[in-house]
């Protein structure tokens, strides 16, 4: 069973075609690429695969099961959870909350229990604020628990932006450019994170990003999209040197950061 | 014990106000200021819960007001009083005595039904469009209730004073004293709670990043449901106390100025500020009524102060802190789950 | 019944769908009428928020102000105060003048409280919300400043225009009414013009296109809001003193409702659009009048809210207004 299987996705925006006839097949564990100059649609794969948009036509399924049309928050408690390529923490909660809200799909208790603080709550709220302490511990966030996400290191911010995600125990993590923005010692740490995180939460990992010392270094597989259509797919090497890659990002300077 | 100091302390004041109150020794103008201050403190911290926390911009909170108000008033002049369109008393008068909390609910519930006109909208409308669709709900409700003449109409509906008067006969408390003390710190209880919960958070997360909310999780629809419905209800039970406090309630009352009025105390609160609002209900109330020699100038001098106020503190008086954050010692008093992070064992 | 053959049930028939159409199109003018001190109003509100994304809530008490300022100004140039201009002036200049007049002072109004209330909110960053209830709050100044300072009496404002009464085959019409409808209609292509034309106009439209680039490109944006509000509140003077030509009855509080139904006015069109305003103005004006021409008048703002409501539940935008695309 593949966790993530695409067919023939297509959206449109308007008349613009954002994405056309995207297909992928991802199994557990893979770690896999989108690479694609500016405005070649893998931000609208990403918003379509977690629900944010309805696809104009194809399907996808997660685990055998149809999520296109599903709300996002219903795809997040299926499974999926992503980064945003324009940080969009939870400005005025601190670090800690943003971490324990993201939890929110799956508190497990309503209204009532809050209002009665019944025994569910007490037991519920412990084990959200144990998962966010613990997240804090091993994203290194500790020491800004009680601070607002917009007062940390730029690195910092991408960073709470995994924990995050990871909050969600999500089986697929979706990270839109974790990349941008960053100093080079920080991309370092990046590289260093991604892998870490793959192997000790056994997540599969779908990553959008333009600097390709991040690709290489990381992805077993890339896909390449241009103007909303895949034109190469295969291993980081065999992209490198794929003539339409090449033609696709030629006049662009984004390949040579590698 | 311990964990509960707060409510106790409460629990203790409201006992001495009733105490003093029954022995005479508030003048009934007082007591009355008391009341307006409660009912007050309910109006602001709900709506705080959505133009605070939920960074929505409600400006009908009186159209909710008004459905408790009517709804809860109705109720109770069926079925405890002879009523020339509703005819004899249904109940016997003197159960008013148990029943009268309960009624008070069923016009929350209303109120938290009619909320649901603002709540559906919301779910596509954010901002400046919802704001003018409370707008309307506010003059929706006001119109439906003066082209009801059963009801009084335009002129207005009478009679709850009859039911106090049933309970009073049976035990002599004040009981709308009673009532309004018991419904304010429930309120403020309900709503502590809920916002100091990961639950209650994800309305702020909504305010902040409304589509970072819904994709990291918050099903921001039922949190929308969740808070107007709150919110409106606890309006439609400041409503039905304040019905019986003055024994008549016209829909002239409950029009945008009313609702103004409660905007005005969340800002000058601060958004985001339980016990800002709770602060500036108190001291709002005051103010109004140590203007009221002043009567046309009244309404001249409160705008002048808010306008200076926000040019000198346009966060409010309490920004969106608590008064435990400005006073940590205070935490010792009240449950403070908000920032409690490693507290947690 | 004693009809008398069907010749009879045709003349009555025939009478009575004339009658139908008599007031259909009577109904129409007062319609056009009232939608268009919808429409003066509603320009106010949605021209600022264009550019400041403020809905400016005393902006109904502006027309108050305006029309209270058009008393003023037309009493005194009919020399009904103890300063009098020496010329005697006939009612059409007198009229014509008091516009202009009212116009410019209740402009000046409108600057000075951008100048005092809002400005110096904007300029700490204050979140837009507090610049909406300061400017509730200045409504309220206006509304009882005004009640303070000249007390709870009805004023009535002079007929500078002689009433005339037309017949338009069975329709009767007003002068005032034509007038009002005319002046609306080319307040309309004036805007156009103004902001198509003329640079400040252009930089209007610049700004609520696009916020951030605006300064970038060296735009004053202070003097585009003073020349925001400078149009919005002219608009509304006229505005005030058209209605009080035509409802020669002052008050103080003669701003509130109509000024909130002018806002819904300019939401159902579109905020921030000028033909919004027009369209939104208009749509109103039509809706109440034939609420009351059908159903019993005290229904009017019940139906016309309940109406509101609904469409922006389906259109949450409005007529004109285009929802902005999340970019995530
Ligand atoms: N909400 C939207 N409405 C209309 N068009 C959109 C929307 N979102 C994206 N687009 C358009 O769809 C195309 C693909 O955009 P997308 O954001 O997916 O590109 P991208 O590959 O992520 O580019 P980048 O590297 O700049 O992030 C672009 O032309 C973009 O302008
Ligand atoms: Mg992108």
């Amino acid at each position: 069973m593949a966790l993530l299987e695409i067919r023939r996705l297509t959206h449109f925006f308007g008349g613009l075609r954002a994405v056309a006839d995207f297909n992928l097949r991802l199994e557990g564990g893979e770690l896999l690429g989108l690479i694609g100059p500016n405005g070649a649609g893998k931000t609208t794969v990403f918003n379509l695969v977690c629900g944010f948009y309805k696809p104009t036509e194809g399907d996808i399924f997660f685990l055998d099961k149809d999520i296109a049309g599903l709300r996002p928050h219903a795809v997040t408690a299926m499974g999926i959870a992503r980064t945003f390529q324009n940080i969009r923490l939870w400005n005025t909660l601190s670090v800690f909350d943003n971490l324990c809200i993201a939890q929110h799909f799956r508190l497990g208790y309503g209204l009532g229990d809050v209002v009665l603080r019944t025994g569910r709550f007490v037991t519920r709220e412990r084990h959200v604020r144990r998962t966010a302490e613990e997240l804090l511990e091993i994203m290194g966030l500790r020491h800004y628990a009680q601070e607002r996400p917009g007062n940390l290191p730029y690195g910092m911010q991408r960073r709470l932006e995994i924990a995050r995600a990871l909050a969600t125990q999500p089986k697929l993590l979706l990270l839109d450019e974790p990349a941008a923005g960053m100093n080079p010692g920080e991309i370092d740490q990046l590289v260093e994170t991604i892998r870490w995180i793959r192997e000790s939460f056994t997540l599969t990992i779908w990553l959008i990003e333009h600097h390709m010392r991040v690709v290489m270094s990381v992805c077993e597989r890339v896909q390449v999209l241009d103007f909303g259509q895949t034109i190469a797919d295969g291993p980081p090497e065999a992209i490198k040197q794929d003539p339409r890659v090449i033609q696709a990002y030629l006049g662009s300077e984004e390949l040579s950061h590698a | 014990m311990r964990r509960h100091r707060g409510l106790w302390l409460y629990a203790a004041f409201s006992l001495a106000i009733l105490w003093v109150c029954g022995h005479e020794m508030l003048t009934a103008y007082a007591q009355l200021v008391l009341m307006f201050i409660g009912i007050n403190i309910i109006l602001s911290s709900s709506l705080n819960l959505i133009n605070g926390y939920m960074g929505e911009f409600s400006c009908g909170h009186a159209g909710f007001m008004a459905v408790g108000a009517y709804v809860s008033s109705i109720l109770n002049v069926w079925l405890f009083t002879s009523h020339k369109v509703f005819g004899p008393p249904v109940l016997s008068p003197s159960s008013a005595v148990y029943l009268f909390p309960l009624t008070l609910l069923a016009g929350a519930c209303a109120a938290a039904l009619a909320g649901l006109l603002v709540a559906f909208p919301s779910f596509r409308t954010r901002g400046d469009y919802l704001a003018i669709i409370t707008l309307a709900v506010n003059y929706i409700v006001k119109s439906s209730v003066e082209n009801i003449q059963a009801i009084g109409g335009a002129r207005g509906f009478m009679g709850m004073r009859k039911v106090i008067e049933e309970m009073e006969a049976v035990w002599r408390i004040p009981w709308i004293m009673l009532w309004i003390l018991v419904f304010t710190g429930l309120t403020v209880w309900v709503l502590h709670r809920f916002v100091s919960s990961s639950y209650g958070k994800g309305i702020v997360a909504i305010r902040d990043d409304e589509i970072a909310a819904e994709i990291m999780g918050v099903d921001t629809r039922r949190m929308k449901l969740a808070a107007f419905m709150l919110s409106s209800g606890m309006a439609g039970l400041a409503g039905g106390l304040f019905a019986h406090i003055l024994g008549y309630i016209n829909p002239g009352t409950f029009t945008i100025m009313k609702s103004t009025e409660v905007m005005v105390m969340v800002y000058l609160g601060g958004m985001g500020s339980l016990s800002g609002s709770v602060l500036s209900a108190v001291l709002f109330t005051l103010i109004l009524e140590v203007l009221r020699p002043l009567q046309v100038i009244k309404w001249v001098v409160i705008p002048l102060l808010l306008i200076l106020l926000m040019l000198w503190r346009p966060e409010g008086i309490m920004g969106d802190r608590e008064l435990t954050d400005v006073f940590p010692r205070l935490r010792r008093w009240f449950s403070a789950d908000k920032g409690d992070v490693h507290g947690a064992p | 019944m004693s009809g008398r053959g069907p010749s009879r049930w045709r003349d009555r028939e025939r009478q009575e769908s004339r009658v139908f159409v008599d007031t259909l199109l009577q109904n129409i003018l007062n319609a056009l009428q009232w939608g268009s001190f919808y429409a003066l109003i509603a320009l106010g509100y949605t021209l600022v928020y264009g550019v400041l994304l403020l809905i400016n809530f005393a902006h109904g008490d502006i027309f108050m102000v305006g029309a209270y300022i058009g008393f003023f100004v037309a009493n005194f140039l009919l020399g009904a105060y103890a300063f009098k201009i020496p010329a005697n002036l006939s009612p059409p200049l007198v009229f014509a003048l008091t516009i202009l007049l009212t116009m410019a002072l209740t402009a000046l109004v409108g600057v000075t409280l951008e100048r005092v209330a809002y400005r110096p909110l904007r300029r700490r960053g204050a979140p837009r919300l507090y610049v909406v209830i300061t400017a509730l709050m200045c409504g309220l100044l206006l509304e009882n400043g005004n009640l303070a300072l000249l007390g709870a009496s009805r004023r009535s404002f002079p007929t500078l225009i002689p009433p005339a009464v037309y017949d338009l085959g069975g329709v009767l019409v007003t002068n005032v009414k034509i007038l009002v409808i005319i002046a609306t209609v080319l307040v309309f292509f004036f805007l156009e013009a103004v902001v198509r034309k003329t640079k400040l106009g252009m930089a209007m439209r610049a700004i609520s296109y696009d916020r951030m680039a605006v300064p970038l490109m060296g735009i004053p944006v202070d003097r585009v809001i003073v020349f925001t509000f400078i149009l919005g509140s002219s608009m509304a003077a006229l505005g005030g003193v058209l209605f009080a030509s035509a409802y020669p009855v002052l008050e103080p509080y003669m701003g509130a409702l109509i000024g909130w139904k002018a806002f819904i006015a300019a939401v159902i069109g579109g905020i921030g659009e000028i033909r919004g305003a027009f369209v939104g103005g208009f749509l109103l004006g039509f809706v109440e009048i034939f609420v009351a021409a059908f159903f019993p008048s005290t229904l009017r703002d019940l139906i016309a809210f309940s109406i509101l409501l609904v469409f922006l539940s389906f259109r949450p935008t409005g007529f004109f207004g285009v929802a902005r695309a999340t970019k995530i």
